[in-house]
């Protein structure tokens, strides 16, 4: 199957026009050395062939499992009107709006997207988004860089040990500094991070809720931060903002995280959506596409994509970042998602979350040999010790249909026994019943 | 339009989770709470579902009009693709579930349509082994950039240099210098193609890396590729193939012969997944062997017994640039595009997008300035300098164009040529509309000496007129606020 129209007599029409005698010698620039050694690939199928053989292998996904993995990603419900309406062929086959008086949709929708972001944050500007979580963060750490002129970086490891991995990857080249600075208790080590915090600090990146699920108030360690002149960067988890408090009531200067649990499905991995929004003063550092509002020539209101001086398609070398695709289409789903939700649904969802959350602990405490870690306030996620390794109880639970957490001994030394368990809106009392009773028979 | 804000009603919600079903838990400590409640919209589900439907009737797309802008590859997005990545076994599927002890077999479908996409990008591309995490093109350039720099690490060469030509799309130059490096750029010859002579001798053993669009920018093939890539591996620097000309050379060249040694490909441009509005798209990178060890983990590979797994056992590997495997709704709709197409499909898209890009050229080129005559491939650079001297510039052809129906040609890029207008028809388009697009060129270049003020003073028929760019700049109004 192809989805090209030309007839045999378009193709020799056209051929006529151009003056030449047939298609191969439009491409005599192509020396007879350089054509292909081999072009080995499957002859064409038709739609339902390739429907059918795609239904088969998305079978071969376990994506049945009753489902409590969170870690940063997570299982909520999407209403059908954020398919519908993203799904829309006006959005989704058009590109970046470059020509605005026919991409007056899409802008409008952007600036939308930024307001929203700038609501859940409590932040001053939004940019129209990046790719994910990880790599939002490695641009907010460097607007930091960029802003401060220094180069040492603190990290709590509360903050998601893949975001701290992608920024050392992207940073391999930089000559960054960096600090781990350890968690105790799943909580932030106050007095360790203190110890670390100086002069030469760009930023420090603290998660909220962090990997453990714990929910903090990092008002206290902002100030410290701006005190040494560096900047204080967030990553958050944008359902949680429904009920916790935001980056910008606790003084941060950069909010980013990941959007996925905003109306995108989880999809193994992707397409997710990266979201920023910083304090005024840094409007000029952020990275990728903006959307601003303006009047056209009749005085009437319009949008416009604005500041790209900041951006490679002009500055090249010189650009705040080297990002142009965005995940434009994953933006507008949660524009949608949080319009369907209005304020009391987005208060709504973030209560049922924890309330469920709350539930499932006190089940789960009454389990025999089952330690609920209650150091800290929790958001949806939690951490139970277990009297036994967790990855080998999770595999087991696999087998009685439940994707029942995250064993932490995959990320975390010493931690084998330690299961990260996420409940979402999704999840059924009878479900959450269920679970701890299999856990029970486990474990 | 009115702001999904601004029509808001207190007590209107488009959504509820209806009653809970667990008892009510002691709340959340007031310290951790927000105290200002978000100030987000609240409307009925139709007020929502009418403002976002109304809004997406504001925008040109491929489905509603030609979009011929060049360098983006604007071709139709099968349907059938949405479908299959909307199916729940791959939509549902967390990412973590490999994770889970014997994980990966939890996940088989979703790791054999990974491995199943390495493998046919490896052979329409002639490389070794492909990474299908970046999540866009410059996301790709970055990575390969990273590469780039743990190839020469590894060697004990510490490189400053990446070598541009001054026609490269502005993500390559940028992507480098985010990588930690420094920027030399090369001009264009006369000729149209880069300047060899000034490529001699800026070529030097602090070179890491010449990053290149083939066919260029300017949509030409340069026959000289082949010595450009010899000139730097003499010199110890890499090449590096900017992939987002590739619908031009499926099944007529491969990166990988022609001494390429990594190289990105946007599946958003020559493998049919939709552009989303300005994304999501997806960037994998493909490398030669020698640069196989530093790959992002994790990849996928193929068991004895047949099954598939992940492997993160690569010690010199760069490390994540993704937190999972790419984006792999998009990677799935690619995979899908390819089988369906198939071999003759894919080689059949480079004739005929080349075949449109020339009859494009052929009927305009009486028309417009056409700065290097040479044949195209799958795009053609016009300049509007002709136009511009009766006051009417490429900005101004774009706009008229809107008018009418069509989306505008990419335009003042590449930086060269002035007033440039790039048009890259796609081979899904067919003649029809490609005349019917040419005859309103061939109008506005007779509007430009008979009637300047009919082109410039469009666009009339859009929702909005030209709006005022230095206002938006100067006065940021960036997000809405609660009056």
């Amino acid at each position: 199957m192809n989805y090209i129209p030309h007839t045999a007599e378009d193709i020799s029409r056209m051929l006529s026009v151009i003056g030449v005698k047939e298609i191969d010698d439009l491409f005599k620039d192509i020396p007879a050395s350089l054509r292909p050694k081999s072009f080995d690939l499957p002859a064409a199928k038709s739609e339902f062939e390739v429907t059918r053989s795609l239904r088969l292998l998305s079978g071969k996904n376990a994506s049945g499992l009753v489902n409590f993995v969170g870690a940063g990603f997570y299982d909520h419900f999407i209403p059908a009107a954020v398919d519908s309406l993203s799904g829309r062929a006006e959005f989704y086959t058009a590109y970046t709006p470059y020509q605005p008086e026919c991409s007056q949709g899409w802008l409008q929708a952007i600036y939308e997207y930024q307001s929203i972001i700038c609501e859940l944050t409590g932040m001053d500007v939004s940019n129209a988004s990046l790719y994910d979580g990880g790599t939002a963060l490695f641009e907010a750490m460097m607007i930091a860089l960029r802003q401060t002129g220094r180069k040492k970086v603190i990290l709590d490891s509360g903050v998601s040990l893949i975001y701290r991995t992608m920024l050392y990857t992207y940073t391999s080249n930089l000559s960054i500094e960096f600090v781990e600075i350890p968690v105790a208790h799943g909580q932030s080590c106050r007095k360790e991070l203190l110890k670390y915090l100086d002069d030469k600090t760009a930023a420090v990146v603290f998660q909220n809720p962090n990997f453990f699920g714990a929910v903090d108030d990092y008002s206290d360690m902002v100030e410290e931060v701006h005190r040494r002149g560096a900047l204080a960067v967030a990553s958050v988890y944008p359902v949680s903002l429904g009920m916790l408090k935001t980056p910008g009531e606790m003084g941060f200067d950069i909010a980013t995280g990941e959007g996925q649990s905003l109306g995108i499905p989880l999809s193994f991995g992707g397409p997710y959506l990266g979201f920023m929004a910083v304090r005024n003063d840094l409007l000029r550092q952020m990275p990728g596409r903006i959307v601003g509002a303006t009047v056209d020539s009749e005085g009437r209101r319009g949008f416009v994509l604005t500041l790209q001086t900041r951006e490679q398609h002009i500055r090249r070398h010189k650009a705040t970042s080297n990002i142009c695709s965005n995940e434009a289409l994953c933006a507008l789903r949660a524009a949608i998602f949080i319009s369907l939700l209005g304020r009391g649904g987005f208060r709504e969802l973030a209560e049922r979350n924890y309330q469920k959350a709350e539930f499932a602990k006190d089940v789960l405490s009454r389990i025999e040999g089952v330690e609920v870690k209650r150091s800290s306030p929790t958001f949806n996620e939690f951490t139970v010790c277990l009297p036994c390794r967790a990855d080998e109880a999770v595999n087991r639970m696999v087998e009685k249909g439940f994707a029942c957490g995250f064993p932490l001994g995959r990320f975390y030394k010493g931690m084998d026994n330690y299961l990260l368990i996420a409940v979402t809106e999704k999840r059924t009392k009878e479900e959450i019943r269920r679970l701890a009773d299999s856990l029970e028979a486990v474990i | 339009m009115k702001l999904i804000f601004e029509e808001d009603k207190e007590g209107r919600q488009g959504f509820s989770y209806g009653a809970s079903d667990v008892p009510a838990a002691k709340p959340l400590p007031e310290k951790y709470r927000r105290k200002e409640q978000a100030s987000l919209p609240s409307l009925s589900e139709l007020d929502v579902v009418r403002h976002f439907t109304n809004l997406s009737r504001l925008n040109f797309s491929v489905d509603t009009n030609f979009y011929p802008l060049g360098s983006c590859t604007m071709k139709y997005n099968p349907k059938f693709t949405e479908r299959v990545a909307a199916f729940e076994g791959f939509s549902q599927m967390h990412p973590l579930l490999p994770q889970l002890s014997g994980g990966g077999m939890l996940a088989q479908g979703s790791l054999e349509v990974l491995y199943g996409l390495e493998k046919l990008l490896s052979e329409i591309t002639g490389m070794s082994a492909f990474t299908l995490q970046p999540m866009a093109g410059a996301h790709g350039e970055l990575t390969g950039a990273m590469l780039i720099a743990a190839y020469h690490k590894k060697r004990g060469d510490r490189r400053k240099y990446v070598i541009v030509p001054d026609s490269s799309h502005g993500t390559n130059p940028s992507s480098a210098a985010i990588a930690g490096y420094e920027i030399k750029v090369i001009p264009t010859g006369p000729d149209g193609y880069m300047d060899l002579e000034e490529y001699r001798k800026n070529l030097n053993t602090d070179v890491a890396a010449v990053m290149l669009t083939c066919p260029d920018t300017l949509g030409i093939f340069n026959p000289r590729i082949k010595e450009i890539a010899d000139m730097a591996h003499a010199a110890g620097a890499l090449m590096y193939y900017d992939g987002a000309n590739l619908n031009a050379l499926l099944g007529k060249a491969r990166p990988g012969d022609i001494g390429f040694d990594l190289m990105h490909i946007n599946l958003h441009k020559t493998f049919g997944t939709p552009h989303g509005g300005g994304g999501p798209g997806a960037g994998p990178v493909g490398v030669s062997s020698a640069l196989e060890p530093f790959l992002p983990i994790s990849r996928v590979i193929r068991r004895a017994d047949g099954t598939f797994a992940l492997d993160y056992n690569y010690p010199e590997s760069i490390g994540y640039i993704a937190p999972f495997y790419g984006n792999f709704g998009v990677l799935l709709k690619a995979y899908a595009y390819i089988l369906a197409l198939g071999k003759e499909g894919l080689i059949r898209t480079a004739e005929i997008a080349v075949l449109n890009a020339n009859y494009c050229l052929a009927r305009l080129k009486k028309y417009y300035e056409l700065p290097f005559d040479k044949v195209c491939m799958h795009e053609c650079v016009f300049s509007a300098s002709k136009q511009a001297e009766n006051g009417v510039h490429a900005l101004d052809i774009a706009k008229y164009l809107i008018d009418r129906g069509f989306h505008p040609p990419t335009i003042y890029f590449p930086m060269i040529v002035k007033e440039a207008l790039m048009i890259e028809p796609t081979e899904t388009e067919s003649k029809e509309t490609l005349d019917a697009f040419i005859d309103i060129m061939i109008e506005i270049a007779a509007l430009a000496k008979d009637d300047p003020s009919a082109v410039t003073r469009a666009p009339l028929n859009t929702p909005v007129k030209r709006l005022d760019e230095t206002r938006a700049a100067r006065q940021p109004d960036l997000r809405w606020k609660r009056p």
